[in-house]
């Protein structure tokens, strides 16, 4: 089953290396993983997306927990939670008429933030399913390239990941 | 008050020093001559200088399992770290605290492919409890201070200091923290309440109870809480390699180590057992044999410091997070007023099953053979020394007879490298061991193979005057792989036999220590006892062994504890 792990870590030098490492190390799987700094600038927020059966989960989730750094982790799918993720596309404009493009894009909910000689470049937030929808809606012959930032959480009503 | 300052090479000895740390296992190099200019200068730390960065982690290693405390090693950039992995690894997977400090080259060239550059941070992330790399020279006393506390607090590991050589030279105030407070290093203690209830109850109802225990409890020095809590129940009790002399070996209740190449009656206690009591064990594969065969009808307990020790490898009805010795003494005080609600009549009966086990007296072997049994060996050393010699080994066969045959009745006194098995750690554990205990007996109980791999070390112990005791059990072969491709490659001796082997003698000769060659069974007690004797000299004792002998009982990988293999001569009794 898929989960969506949350963690705080200490936002230093090597933290990062560590995790991935022991996913490697223990032969887990990664399928997406984000990482930037909070309003605490000594703390990062991650969160991974990886897939296993509930008791590799569970061992997954208390090996990161070992981890010096790691100063929380939550899984998600214990709560009510919300995952997103940003998709930015480039596509030809020589390919796609602007006429066709935009009503996908407003579909979506998303936006055209660069309209260039030759190409445009669409931004869009959702979940991964949406994203990959998307994704399907316009010819492949089109996309020049596509940057998905992986997926971030949060869990909804009063629950808050804190130290 | 203005304080001092320092050069970062004299704020790491001073910390050393206010550490507590007596002894230092290293070798020197470019990236480490500034620490080992501020060590010529004082008189605290005692530096002693190994012949191979492998030999130093080994001997720290077994400084620490011998006392308690974290070894301490420092080693050069590049190949000096790099030489230090396996020791560093084999410290890791038995959960030894060690405190390993690496020289790095400048931090204006970390990452140019600098002279002896090598990212030891990076190299030893999977192998260390953590790492870190000091890249300011004010950081550097909090640095040593977090890194004993972490290699020494919840479930012990190594850890790895990583200090460049331009902050060895850099100067700070000196101030060394008293206490560490770490927000994402918070390691439990006590057990919880409502679970230690719950394990109670399931404890006092078995009817076929085992308690199961390894090597936490030696690093938590829980062993007299164990000694009370096994023998308040009158449970049989069963140790892992890990945890010999956590429980004394001579004792009644003790039913030999179980797993591999444990005892028949303690296997065999296992496959049948109702309520299983594991402490400080980790279900590792040599001991549980095929999962699928594990313990069919136990409930289990499992009392542990470490969280992801628990329902890694079997699943467990109640599981107990906690330090081992805090939960027993919580255990046995409950105990006591709840004794009568144990089944006497089934406990009873339960140990006339086991006696029947133990009849089949699985460890016997040929004592007519003119040739050297490895077991007599080991069990007329056990007599001489009381079965009170610090006793190292290395890995393998001998490794195997030793924790068999030696009986342990305290705690870190059996010093081996259990998860990683290690060969070459033997000798330089034994030198460990006797840098911090001079005057105990000290014993390397070793094969040709093993020893060869770390002998230069024997020129350390010259040095330091370290008269250890090796008791070479010299059978011409890697036995242990011997004996699997005789039992599972048709006999195919693939690379497993050791020609062109040095006079052993000689050997130790030529290093300045004494060599004692013992060639048949009638040699036995007298190399032995000449060779113990000598208390002012490395004495290497030469046994030529019986080539063709087998570790019996053997569970053959993949099997279950049922499906143990006996000696021959038991197979057909």
């Amino acid at each position: 089953m898929r989960h969506i792990l949350s963690l705080l870590v200490e936002n230093e030098a090597g933290a990062l290396s560590r995790i991935s490492g022991l996913f490697s190390a223990r032969a887990y799987n990664i399928e997406s993983l984000t990482v930037a700094p909070t309003n605490d600038d000594s703390v990062s927020r991650m969160t991974i997306v990886t897939v296993g059966s509930d008791p590799v989960v569970e061992q997954i989730t208390k090996q990161v927990n070992k981890l010096v750094d790691v100063i929380k982790v939550v899984d998600l799918n214990e709560m009510r939670h919300i995952e997103r993720e940003v998709l930015l596309i480039k596509v030809d404009s020589n390919k796609i008429q602007k006429e066709v493009l935009e009503p996908i894009v407003k579909e979506f909910e998303g936006k055209i933030v660069d309209d260039s000689e030759n190409t445009f470049t669409i931004e869009l937030v959702g979940n991964g399913g949406k994203l990959d929808k998307f994704i399907q809606q316009i010819n492949t012959n089109c996309i020049i390239e596509v940057v998905r930032s992986g997926v971030s959480g949060i869990a909804l009503g009063a629950s808050a990941i804190k130290f | 008050m203005i304080m001092e300052k320092l050069r970062g090479a004299d704020i790491f000895v001073r910390a050393l020093a206010d550490e507590g740390v007596k002894h230092l296992f290293g070798y020197p190099g470019g990236a480490v001559l500034h620490i080992y200019d501020a060590l010529y200068k004082q008189t605290a730390v005692e530096h002693i200088l190994v012949r191979h960065e492998q030999g130093a982690t080994h001997a720290a290693d077994g400084y620490a399992r011998a006392t308690g405390e974290p070894g301490v090693v420092l080693v050069t950039s590049g190949p000096g770290i790099t030489n230090a992995i396996t020791g560093i690894a084999t410290a890791y997977m038995d959960s030894i605290p060690m405190v390993v400090f690496s020289g790095q080259v400048p931090r204006g060239v970390i990452g140019n492919d600098a002279f002896q550059e090598v990212d030891a941070v990076g190299i030893s992330r999977p192998c260390v409890k953590h790492n870190f790399l000091v890249k300011d020279v004010r950081d550097l006393a909090s640095t040593i201070k977090k890194a004993f506390y972490i290699a020494k607090t919840g479930r012990p590991g190594p850890v790895l200091v990583d200090i460049p050589k331009d902050v060895t030279a850099d100067m700070c105030e000196y101030n060394y923290p008293a206490e560490v407070n770490m927000r994402s290093y918070q390691p439990i203690t006590d057990g919880e309440p409502d679970q230690i209830k719950r394990a109670i109850k399931l404890i006092l109802s078995a009817k076929k109870p085992i308690i199961y225990t390894g090597g936490g409890v030696v690093l938590g020095e829980a062993s007299d809480q164990l000694t009370s809590f096994t023998q308040t129940l009158g449970y049989p009790i069963t140790n892992t390699l890990m945890g010999l002399g956590s429980y004394p070996a001579t004792d009644k209740q003790f039913i030999g180590m179980l797993g591999m190449h444990g005892t028949y009656e303690a296997n065999m206690a296992m496959h049948h057992c109702d309520v299983l009591i594991a402490i400080g064990a980790r279900f590792d594969d040599r001991v549980t044999g095929d999962l699928e065969h594990f313990c069919p009808f136990a409930k289990i307990i499992h009392i542990d410091i470490d969280p992801a020790s628990i329902s890694k490898n079997v699943p467990v009805d109640i599981p107990i997070v906690g330090n081992v010795k805090s939960v027993l003494t919580a255990m046995n005080s409950q105990l006591l007023t709840k004794l009568n609600e144990i089944d006497s009549g089934a406990i009873t009966a339960w140990w006339a099953m086991i006696k029947e086990w133990q009849s089949i007296d699985c460890l016997k072997f040929d004592r007519k053979s003119d040739k050297i049994k490895p077991q007599y060996v080991i069990e007329t050393l056990c007599k001489l020394t009381k079965g009170d010699a610090y006793i190292t080994s290395d890995v393998g066969q001998h490794q195997m007879w030793a924790a068999q045959f030696y009986k342990f009745n305290k705690p870190r006194r059996w010093i081996n490298s259990g998860g990683l098995g290690t060969m070459g750690f033997g000798m330089p554990a034994a030198m460990g061991v006797k840098v911090a205990f001079p005057n105990e007996c000290v014993v390397c109980i070793t094969g040709e193979a093993s020893l060869v791999m770390c002998i230069q070390e024997l020129s350390t112990c010259l040095q330091y005057n370290l008269p250890i005791k090796i008791v070479l059990l010299n059978n011409r072969y890697m036995g242990m792989v011997r004996q699997w491709q005789e039992f599972f490659y048709d006999k195919r001796y693939s690379h497993s036999y050791m020609d062109a082997l040095p006079d052993f003698i000689k050997l130790a000769e030529s290093f300045g220590h004494m060599g004692l060659q013992a060639e048949k069974s009638s040699d036995v007690i007298d190399v032995l006892t000449e060779g113990l004797a000598r208390t002012d000299k490395l004495v290497l004792m030469n046994f030529v062994t019986d080539q063709a002998e087998n570790v019996y009982p053997m569970i053959a990988a993949g099997k279950g504890h049922h499906e143990m293999h006996l000696s021959p001569e038991r197979e057909m009794a």
